[in-house]
């Protein structure tokens, strides 16, 4: 399925990557879709809940994924995916993600390298969700 | 009657409903019923062993089960019980130790 993100939501996770550079950021994703075209209309900011090393790891709380299901519910809108940046790292879906997704949702990565935006990337389970397929972006302008 | 919240990633399997509502007395029964109802969800909850996965939590309100009396927590009739996937992941570990 094609990914279309709007520029409000592409300015507010690059801002979001840059900002906690080099740590890892994280957020939630919430649009709509068709059969053919997902579109996220919002990105909202979460806090990386991690224990631990940030700069390689993220996590959400428990909390604040039921707050966001909430506000999907309550706004009539699409809870679609999540994105968290990669610092230093290229674009692309870990183990560690891939070990940890859910099915249904787009996992966005931003690649942060020496506090710009290299890359971004969107990936989603297959049906058998067992990999990750990339999605295909196309930025609203 | 206590609610049950799917999350949005698993309503694929639950014929796109969101919620879920139960007269069972407990938390295992009311996931046990949810997996009759729509048993293509059982395998994203429950492992080999029927345990809820480590990757998901469940909360009764802002209650963790586990602060709770786990999968014998007792529903009341105005619950509301959440269905909570582990989001998490990070960077390659591979990619890093070329530096190391
Ligand atoms: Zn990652």
């Amino acid at each position: 399925m094609k990914l279309t993100i709007s520029k409000s939501a592409n300015e507010i996770m690059q801002q979001h990557a840059i900002e906690l550079f080099p740590d890892e950021c994280c957020g939630f994703l919430y649009g709509h879709e068709t059969e053919e075209v997902r579109t996220i209309e919002l990105a909202v900011p979460v806090v990386n809940s991690k224990d631990g090393d940030k700069k390689r790891r993220f996590e959400i709380s428990p909390l604040d994924y039921m707050k966001a299901e909430q506000c999907a519910l309550q706004n009539n809108i699409g809870l679609l995916g999540v994105y968290h940046s990669h610092p230093q790292h290229p674009a692309i879906a870990s183990e560690h993600d891939l070990k940890q997704a859910m099915p249904y949702f787009s996992y966005v990565i931003l690649s942060v390298m020496d506090a710009t935006i290299a890359d971004i990337k969107s990936w989603k389970l297959n049906e058998e969700n067992t990999i990750f397929l990339e999605e295909e972006i196309s930025n609203e302008q | 009657m206590a609610q049950l919240i799917i999350p949005t990633p698993l309503r694929k399997y639950t014929e796109n409903a969101a919620t879920f509502n139960t007269d069972s007395i407990t938390i295992e029964q009311a996931i046990e019923e949810l997996t009759t109802e729509y048993p293509d969800v059982k395998q994203h909850l429950l492992d080999g062993s029927g345990k809820i996965r480590s990757f998901i939590k469940v909360f009764v309100g802002e209650e963790d089960i586990r602060s709770l009396a786990g999968e014998q927590t007792e529903l009341k009739d105005s619950d509301v019980v959440s269905i909570v996937p582990a989001i998490a992941g990070g960077t390659y570990d591979l990619l890093l130790t070329t530096h190391d």
